[in-house]
């Protein structure tokens, strides 16, 4: 066990892979001899050579295809996009390809490609800096959508993401990698080093793809959310000191119904937060899937708390961010309903 | 308004009017030289302009290209373009028949995918284009397998998730077409890249159209073929048309598109599409330069697309009828029988005795293929099969849909099976 940051965590579990697997190649702008802007891949191209951690040219949709052809031809790429914002380029090699090739070859070619991209804001990024496309890529049949909120669960699922037989799009938000972020910009930074999910394995384990996970139980109200919110979500719950059930999502594809809804069938009550803006967002499938399943148990309206609906603003950064505030006071609304 | 100073293209010539291929730059047979394929980029710039041509006006091979093939590989190579032809021929018949819904010939432009499907080697990749359905008539996937995937049948190597002639096959290191334009065109690269990585000897080859050069795609196989000297040929077949649009909206009216390649570091090579023995030497050039370490080469086959764009197109609306007639490179299978019977290992009779031979071949292929169903008749794909192989393993909520599906077709069977047995289902309202 290792104390690590989000950030070290995430280059602990490509250092596993890279040295387990022989087909396991990672790549993508400043990626390689630099470690990248995030340092996520700092060291690796000097442990495990240039052939297998590489730099490459500013071409996201030229990196995803690349990716592809070298996963057709038995290999385990990991590809980075420098911020996720910068994703769109390769959104038709990703949306067309990457996640149809299993079908429209019934089989016959697929490529078990990672792409590992840092969303969200909070760090003064403004509107190219800062978004979470999560939900756009949900939408797109045949691909995976994991986000994890902390360093354990970084590095298990990032091993599981490389592992698995299907593409996965693994998103990282950034302003969790150095420390849990509570939602209020004013206040010190907390580094990961006190933070439970801060221990981590130095070797492989993996955290399944596929399952929520329960982060604070509670009694009257179910919180659905995932990513940085997890953390704003938890202190919320502490200042509005309600017995909220808390559940990181983790997974938005495959979904974990299960949990999520014998949570709220428990409770009676669900509020949704997550970073990205709200309209078609993924709040609303979960809030379309707690409805349909959870109805009869539900004793209030579930509220939604997202960015609103406008690109990330860099002046108002923190008027745009859905913190404790919203939170809060969407609990309270939820828990005062009749 | 003042007058717009906009350059639109225009094609030399529109329905009703004379053919005219005058600005298509043809070099004369066997003048072009065959440089070392160790030469750096920059040397042989030249190859992008010239066109590499070895048959001339008499079906002589001359000049440095000239492969120099058996008389039998030759023989091989026209019976594979004359398959592909008549393939086409029948499907389109039986597409206007509406025994499948869709179809797109090769007609005029064979040689292409022959040609160099014969130069490669069996453990090559392939990533082919809608119109190079030759790559897998030489690597040898039956006609069967092919009728078989265009009628979405009980045979169908899609299972019934593809359009008509969305091939693959995997055993044939054939990979699959996608809808969308060019997107193999980077991920041939990739793969390349990946087999360069492994220090494996096996290269890889991509076919797009001209039209399809300016999606960003190609800019993007380029780029990474230069950057990593990736082993990948890199085809564009510029058969003049991309449905109505010339190849001038391609940006063909300034430069070539074998012109490209220099501006990358990669060397660009203009050859005669219509030439199978250019389009083979110029292939085999480019996969030896690939295989030795050299890098990539992109080739520019220069040909022109005889039939429509697709079975949903009507080109005497944009073109003159007549144009292919006016095609100065001619018919690749006229012009390789000429060059046999030069050779005095082909005939007219041995010609016409080919021609039955494989309309026979074609015929019987049809009738086993539909045995196995069409899109309206049965056998047919199990619906409940759309489910499978979006995921490795089916996630939960596809299961769900699965058996929502499930309990839809026993309900409308069980109807059916009523209103046969006699119930008055019309009465009942």
């Amino acid at each position: 066990m290792a104390r690590m940051n989000m950030v070290q965590a995430i280059n602990s579990g490509l250092d596993v892979m890279l040295g387990r697997d022989q087909r396991v190649v990672v790549f993508g702008e400043d990626v390689g001899y630099f470690g990248g802007v995030f340092r996520c891949t700092d060291g690796l191209q000097r442990k495990h050579g240039e052939h297998r951690v590489l730099d490459t040219p500013i071409s996201e949709g030229g990196i995803v295809a690349a990716a592809i052809g070298m996963g057709v031809n038995g290999l385990r790429p990991v590809a980075e996009i420098q911020f996720a914002d910068y994703i769109y380029p390769a959104f038709d090699q990703i949306v067309s390809e990457l996640a149809r090739l299993r079908y429209r070859t019934a089989g016959e070619f697929s490529a078990p490609v990672t792409i590992r991209t840092p969303c969200g804001g909070g760090i003064r990024g403004g509107q190219t800096h800062s978004q979470s496309p999560e939900g756009v890529f949900t939408h797109v049949c045949g691909i995976k959508v994991v986000m994890p909120s902390n360093p354990y669960d970084a590095k298990g699922l990032l091993i599981s993401s490389i592992e698995d037989e299907d593409p996965v799009v693994f998103f990282e938000p950034k302003r969790l990698y150095n420390g849990p972020f509570d939602g209020d910009p004013h206040k010190p930074a907390v580094p990961w080093s006190t933070h439970p999910k801060g221990e981590v394995p130095d070797g492989h384990y993996t955290v399944p793809i596929g399952k929520a996970e329960i982060v604070r139980p509670g009694s009257e109200v179910t919180v659905l959310t995932y990513g940085t919110m997890v953390h704003v979500v938890e202190a919320a719950v502490r200042l509005a000191q309600a017995d909220a059930e808390i559940i990181d999502v983790r997974s938005m594809v495959p979904l974990d119904t299960d949990t999520l809804c014998t949570s709220v069938c428990k409770t009676g009550r669900c509020v949704i937060v997550h970073e990205a803006t709200r309209f078609s967002g993924f709040g609303a499938e979960l809030s379309a899937t707690v409805q349909e399943e959870c109805f009869w148990h539900l004793e209030a309206p579930i509220a939604r708390v997202t960015g609103w609906d406008t690109p990330y603003p860099h002046a108002f950064e923190w008027d745009y961010f859905p913190g404790p505030q919203r939170i809060i006071a969407a609990i309270q609304s939820v828990m005062e309903a009749r | 308004m003042r007058q717009s100073r906009l350059h639109v293209p225009h094609p030399p010539a529109r329905p009703g009017e004379k053919p005219d291929f005058s600005y298509v730059r043809i070099s004369a047979p066997g003048a072009v030289a065959r440089p070392d394929t160790r030469v750096p980029a920059v040397e042989i710039e030249a190859l992008g302009t010239e066109m590499v041509r070895v048959l001339d006006e008499q079906g002589q091979a001359v000049g440095p290209w000239n492969p120099h093939l058996e008389p039998e590989d030759l023989q091989v190579a026209l019976r594979h373009m004359l398959l592909t032809r008549l393939f086409d021929d029948r499907m389109q018949r039986m597409q206007r028949q509406g025994r499948i819904s869709f179809y797109m010939k090769s007609t005029g432009e064979e040689a292409v995918a022959v040609a160099q499907a014969m130069a490669l080697q069996p453990g090559d990749m392939l990533f082919p284009s809608y119109r190079t359905q030759g790559l897998f008539i030489v690597r040898g996937k039956s006609l069967v397998d092919l009728m078989c995937q265009c009628l979405s049948n009980t045979h169908d190597m899609c299972r019934g998730r593809q359009m008509p002639i969305m091939y693959h096959s995997a055993a044939s290191n054939i990979f699959s077409i996608s809808g969308n334009l060019a997107t193999q065109f980077p991920q041939a690269v990739g793969w390349a890249m990946a087999a360069a990585i492994k220090g494996e000897d096996h290269i890889a080859a991509a076919w797009i159209g001209e039209g399809s050069s300016a999606e960003a795609d190609f800019h993007h196989a380029l780029t990474f073929a230069a950057v990593y000297q990736a082993p990948v040929i890199l085809n564009v077949v510029n058969n003049q048309w991309a449905i109505s649009s010339f190849q001038g909206f391609a940006g063909g009216e300034r430069r070539t598109f074998a012109q490209r390649g220099p501006g990358y570091g990669i060397p660009g090579v203009r050859v005669d599409g219509n030439d199978f023995l250019a389009v083979y030497a110029v292939t085999q050039w480019a996969a030896e330069r690939a295989r030795a370490s050299g890098g990539p080469t992109l080739i520019e086959l220069v040909t022109y697309r005889a039939a429509a764009h697709s079975t949903s197109d009507d080109p005497s609306r944009y073109r003159p009828k007549e144009e292919w007639q006016a095609w100065p490179l001619g018919d690749p299978i006229q012009r390789l029988k000429e060059h046999l019977i030069h050779l005095g290992e082909w005939s007219q009779e041995r010609h016409q005795g080919l021609e039955k031979e494989l309309e026979a071949h074609v015929t019987a292929c049809w009738k086993e293929a539909v045995t196995y169903g069409t899109l309206t008749e049965g056998p047919s794909l199990d619906p409940l099969s759309m489910f499978e192989d979006v995921f490795h393993e089916m996630p939960p909520n596809l299961q769900h849909q699965r058996e929502e599906l499930r309990r839809l077709m026993q309900e409308r069977a069980g109807a059916t099976a009523a209103a046969s047995g006699g119930l008055d289902v019309a009465g009942e309202g």
